[in-house]
């Protein structure tokens, strides 16, 4: 049973998204504050300044590179929980390159720090892909030990060898030269006044991002055989698209593009290599690459949705008693019914549709 | 909705007053598909009731509705005379029917023993369950016929075997109606007269027999009355003894059909394909083609016979470069990698093989994509759909516009998604994939199965004139009937192996039966038990 | 190590074992009737805070054990209706339950005590105490053997014991009773439970609750037994280490146990050592904290011997047509 496509693509998370909404309302009403009150403060504190904007497309840029990572994973049939080991290791890698010159210019550093993130993110990804193909290890459950695993790695590294003189396990400031423009920078230049705030021209490249994802996914032989691959294995062999192949390069895609992330977080923002250099963005990849139907345009728009959400909840927090976990108990909730209760949603438009006559895709097969 | 299951059976020694099931404006759809229209049926108790239709008719959706598989629309059951709810298999099962699925229905790895107490247990405590039903499960062995170790495990048990588990099943819940659907399909033809002759057993006892097919021979053997069903609605219900399989196929279709396919003798010419001594290992380690050799000339068709799961689809695999395997092959002369980087399917298609598989759902199409990303699919490698880095959708889109027209794919949709197609014009998509590619070698795997009637005529017009354009044909069919009309040589494959090549017209049907229950000396008459034990021998025997 | 630091050892790692044990056989439960749930944690930490929220609130200690099963069984039922009644996919409602417990307990935890995500410290009656056994201190002085009684096996709270005890239970149901049949059943070939006349979706329901009862007594554990309140994500990935056991269990309930010692045991000397001289080299916690990770991994990648999950595990019942 199919429906029309808009309905597929917007409708259903729109109903989706609003049901999410409603029930984080009810939550926000329990702890005795105003839902539409909330709201006002969360859509203002977002968007309603260039301060919030800064912030909500700093946030953005991060869930753009994860949730691509997942959205790409997604195309041939793989659950990439691990964006935020993934991302992690894209933090180590991306710190390794800044630390390792006196970068004249954020020019030269910049293209070795994206070389060192996706590199490093890919790397981590390998491994659980490997396995995949070849073992048939579950790479949902590999990908979730690699979490682990590589928050254990960052904090021995951070208490050892890369472990910066002073008391926070932390790597020593990167050079300046590695510092990226950031949008009061840039916004300056063309006499335009932008708050501060970490956005920075990493953005840019998540769009950038977002484009060659799409090209390459429907528009290149290899695209083609990530989205025939995540339909059918069987088929993909019948057609000589190896899984092997296939499973290895997705993998270490989205594992780069996980990666990724860190030039924003990494390089853009914190400037030295943390403990956590990830914040949960890599589980927030999921429910933007769920509410994006796994499309670079719905990525991208998921993202800022996102974005504009933790930083309308930071507000949140400053403005009244509702917790910035409550922005959890949201991702929770859009993830719970874009993802898991789908159907709920989809059985009810279906029949609305068929009930008002316009049958959906006109389906002439026969049943037995 | 409860059943009073004492006062619901039929008595087998009454006389017959009522029909053991009668059915009543049963309606049912899937979504906008109509599988069930406004059907009635009566069948006498005592009797075997053929429920006969193509692929699509809605026969499976009747009959699942019968045992609460599926729930109808609209419409009445009366078991017995007695108008029953069954909503759900377990009022179906107090009501006193058992039903044996085309997909068994099994626990692979629990032994026979507790596949047949599943659901039908005594109470909390497994072990006096399990006891109960070893003592049972004896004596309705002895009494039908149906021995089976009630300690194996499905998993190592062959197709013939897991199909008696099925019946055991039903005996063991008391059936006294008991429904089968396409119990053959993967059943050698002597197994399948075993099975007949187990059915007439029942029948004697007093048990109702449903027995669903697209058979036409089998109802004409086994049945009393036929039922048949077109398009989900039931178009007639005829006494077998008065009826012909002519008229029966007219009902189905709706049409006079030809049975036979019109075709001028071959006149093959060079050697294309050249197999020898093809080993095949399949999943678990077990050997499913041991050594085959086989040739197949440029302007010939040469059909592979036998029961699904002896190494048909493994031979074919290899060929395409789906599997692995050993030995030698060559294609016009020249040797074709078995194993490595040039083994696999892309290869295969830049040497000139094509290849229309068994499981158009499973390998030949994505059934999410649209028709024409389908019709790339496995070619989009080709210079014909690329530009560049780039693949060039509006070259594609134009191809497969034009392929739809010349195949006569409906609704001439290039955009349509291919799960929405019907089974013959997902089929025909297929074929003009394949068949379009100009293929010195076309491999092609059960052409017609799950297709309308309509289509196979058209399908298999198709494939001759690709022969008779000077291309080689493999054709791996389950369908005798369509090996025999089809092939211009016939090999049989029985447990991995080659049991011989026979001529269409120099063979029976009662000659490749036994070739395919692994019987070479086929001018004897040959013990039921002694092909039994040779189904038996064969490993691995699960399709 | 002298015979005392083996036993103070041993005896921490029954301690940690048992929280894992109990998620480990939770969703042995739920896996077996083919569910798959990476929300372990999630039900363990809702239970965690509501037994620990409660039993500060009431002081007793029984009524926050129920408060906790309660709560996990919500997160349950949850889980149940996104992918089983709905079909969604399990994993995907596995980790959006995670996050929904991580957010939610610490808002309430906010709400409720005012004390930055915690419950207040819990007072005796809001604890479960030790247990000792009959003749623990009459035969602490027999050497080896005493101190092993009254030391290792004595002295553990109710939970602990309701964990090792769950072993041979769980063992018996699934093996021995009509309900387990069904249950392996159902995770196997749901269509040949239906076709038999049985519920799928009931018996799923029915796993799926189990597995909420059991992480509910897991997490009233960690707050009530192990420690005296709740803190903000507590659970610390225990709910994933109880996957890996499962894995490395092989969904066996014995092999369970096993694992979940031995994870426990890694666990245990990591909390008394920063770093262990092993063979001249000094490996570090951090090492020892991954290790159960890694030899998931090890395991998933057949290494030692083949995982192979129940058959229909992770995907929805669809009737075939």
């Amino acid at each position: 049973m199919t429906l029309p496509k808009w309905a597929d693509v917007v409708l259903i998370p729109l109903i989706n998204l609003l049901l999410a909404l409603f029930v984080s309302g009810l939550v926000v009403l329990m702890i005795g504050e105003d839902p539409i009150n909330a709201m006002k403060i969360m859509v203002n504190g977002a968007v309603g300044s260039t301060y919030g904007w800064g912030y909500t497309l700093f946030y953005a840029t991060n869930f753009i590179f994860t949730g691509l990572a997942v959205a790409v994973a997604f195309h041939a049939r793989l659950f990439n929980i691990g964006g935020e080991g993934q991302a992690q290791l894209g933090a180590l890698g991306v710190a390794l390159v800044c630390l390792a010159l006196p970068w004249p210019h954020w020019t030269l550093a910049l293209p070795f720090a994206i070389l060192g993130g996706a590199v490093f993110g890919a790397a981590w990804a390998a491994i659980p892909a490997y396995l995949q193909a070849r073992r048939g290890s579950h790479i949902v459950i590999t990908t979730i030990m690699f979490n682990f695993i590589a928050s254990a790695l960052l904090v021995y590294l951070l208490v050892s060898a890369l472990k910066a003189p002073g008391m926070a396990p932390e790597s020593a400031r990167f050079p300046e030269g590695t510092f990226l423009p950031n949008a009061r920078d840039v916004f300056g230049m063309i006499g335009v006044k932008f708050a501060r705030s970490p956005l920075n021209v990493s953005f840019l490249l998540g769009l950038v991002a977002c484009f060659l994802v799409w090209l390459l996914l429907w528009r290149t032989r290899l695209g083609y055989e990530i989205r025939a691959y995540g339909h059918s294995e069987p088929a993909a062999i019948y057609a000589g698209i190896s899984p092997f192949r296939i499973t290895m390069i997705t993998m270490l895609i989205s594992g780069a593009l996980a990666g990724l992330m860190a030039v924003n977080a990494v390089q853009g923002e914190a400037q030295r290599l943390l403990q956590d250099n990830v914040l949960g963005a890599g589980f927030v990849g999921i429910a933007v690459a769920l509410m994006g139907r796994s499309h670079p345009v719905g990525v991208l728009i998921a993202a800022v949705l996102f974005g504009a959400l933790y930083q309308g909840g930071a507000e949140l927090e400053f403005e009244t008693s509702v917790p910035r976990e409550m922005v959890l108990v949201i991702q929770a909730l859009v993830i719970l019914f874009t993802g898991a209760l789908d159907n709920m949603v989809r059985g009810p438009v279906t029949g609305a549709f068929l009930r008002f006559g316009r049958r959906p895709g006109a389906t002439t097969k026969a049943a037995e | 909705m409860s059943v009073d299951t004492q006062k619901g059976r039929p008595d087998a020694a009454a006389p017959a007053a009522h029909p053991a099931i009668e059915l009543k404006g049963i309606s049912k759809a899937f979504g906008p598909v109509q599988a069930n229209k406004d059907i009635a049926i009566r069948v006498m108790p005592g009797t075997i009731h053929g429920i006969i239709g193509e692929n699509g008719a809605g026969k499976s959706t009747l009959m699942s509705i019968l045992y609460g598989f599926y729930k109808a629309d609209a419409g009445e059951i009366f078991i017995a005379g007695q108008k029953t709810a069954i909503p759900d298999s377990q009022a179906a099962i107090a009501a006193g029917i058992g039903m044996v699925f085309q997909h068994f229905k099994l626990v692979e790895n629990f032994t026979v023993l507790e596949n047949v107490v599943l659901g039908a247990e005594d109470g909390a405590r497994l072990t006096p369950s399990l006891s109960k039903a070893r003592k049972l499960l004896t004596e309705l062995a002895a009494e039908y016929e149906l021995h089976v170790d009630p300690d194996a495990l499905i998993q190592d048990l062959g197709v013939g075997m897991q199909q008696r588990v099925e019946i055991l099943k039903a005996l063991y819940r008391q059936a006294d109606i008991l429904i089968l659907d396409e119990p053959t399909g993967v059943l050698t033809p002597a197994e399948a007269d075993h099975l007949f002759r187990i059915l007439e057993g029942l029948r004697r006892e007093g048990k109702t027999i449903i027995l669903i097919t697209h058979k036409l021979r089998e109802i004409m053997e086994v049945t009393d009355t036929v039922s048949v069903m077109r398009r989900g609605e039931m178009t007639a219900t005829v006494k077998t003894a008065e009826t012909s399989p002519e008229e029966l196929a007219e009902l189905m279709v709706g049409r006079k059909v030809l049975l036979q396919v019109d075709k001028a003798p071959a006149k093959p010419r060079e050697m294309v394909l050249n197999v020898e001594n093809l080993k095949v290992v399949g999943e678990k380690g077990v050997e499913r083609v041991k050594g085959i050799s086989l040739s197949v000339k440029a302007g010939e068709i040469l059909g592979i016979a036998g029961v699904a799961g002896n190494g048909q689809s493994e031979l074919l695999e290899v060929l395409g470069g789906i599997r692995n395997g050993t030995g030698r092959i060559t294609l016009n002369g020249e040797e074709i990698d078995l194993t490595g980087q040039n083994s696999d399917a892309r290869t295969r298609r830049a040497r000139g093989i094509a290849h229309v598989p068994e499981d158009r759902h499973r390998q030949g199409l994505i059934l999410d994509f649209h028709a024409w990303e389908n019709v790339g699919f496995g070619y989009h490698h080709d210079a014909k759909y690329n530009s560049g880095w780039l693949m060039d959708n509006e070259a594609l889109r134009r191809d497969t516009e034009a392929k739809i027209k010349k195949f006569d794919v409906r609704p001439p949709n290039a955009w349509q998604t291919a799960k929405n197609f019907s089974g013959g014009n997902q089929q025909k998509i297929v074929i003009a994939r394949e068949l379009e590619q100009n293929p010195d070698l076309l491999l092609v795997g059960q052409p017609t199965r799950g297709v309308d009637i309509g289509a196979i005529e058209f399908i298999h017009q198709q494939i001759v004139a690709l022969r008779d354009a000077g291309k080689a044909v493999l054709l791996v069919s389950v369908e005798l009937d369509e090996i025999m009309s089809l092939s211009d040589r016939i090999a049989v494959m029985f447990d991995g192996k080659i049991m011989g090549e026979r001529l269409p017209a120099e063979t029976s049907e009662r000659e490749l039966g036994l070739l395919m229950a692994g019987i070479t000396d086929t001018t004897r008459d040959v013990p039921v038990e002694e092909i039994e034990a040779n189904l038996a021998r064969k490993d691995g025997a699960t399709p | 190590m002298d015979f005392n630091t083996i036993i103070q050892i041993l005896d921490s790692t029954i301690r940690l074992a048992t929280p894992l044990l109990l998620a480990c056989l939770a969703g042995l439960f739920s896996e077996r009737s083919g569910v798959f749930d990476i929300g372990l944690e999630a039900k363990m930490l809702v239970a965690a805070f509501f037994s620990a929220a409660v039993a500060a609130t009431t002081g007793s200690v029984l009524l926050g054990l129920g408060a906790g099963i309660a709560a996990s069984m919500a997160f349950a039922l949850i889980h149940g209706i996104a992918s089983i009644t709905f079909r969604g996919d399990q994993l995907i409602s596995g980790v959006a339950l995670n996050f929904l417990a991580s957010g939610m307990t610490v808002l309430i935890a906010r709400d409720w005590f005012n004390q930055g995500g915690r419950t207040p410290a819990l007072m005796d009656g809001g604890r479960f105490q030790p247990i000792d056994l009959p003749f623990a201190t009459a035969v602490a002085d027999v050497p080896v053997l005493g101190p092993i009684y009254s030391e290792l096996l004595s002295g553990h709270t109710i939970l602990v014991y309701v964990a090792f005890a769950m072993v041979p239970l769980t063992w018996y149901i699934l093996f021995r009773t009509r309900f387990g049949l069904r249950l392996r059943a159902v995770g196997e070939n749901p269509g040949a439970v239906d076709t038999a006349g049985i519920s799928v979706v009931r018996l799923r329901y029915s796993a799926v609750m189990i597995a909420g009862v059991l992480c509910g007594i897991a997490g009233a554990y960690l707050a009530t037994g192990l420690a005296a309140g709740f803190v903000k994500d507590m659970t610390a990935g225990r709910g994933f280490i109880a996957l890996a056991a499962l894995i490395f269990a092989k969904w066996r309930p014995w092999y369970a146990l096993g694992a979940c010692l031995l994870f426990g045991l890694l666990d245990a000397i990591g909390n008394r050592y920063q770093s262990i001289e092993l063979l001249g080299v000094a490996v570090p916690g951090q090492f020892m904290q991954a290790l159960p990770y890694i030899l998931t991994v090890v395991i998933l990648a057949g290494f030692v011997g083949k995982a192979i999950p129940p058959r229909a595990g992770g995907e929805a019942y669809v009737k075939e047509r």
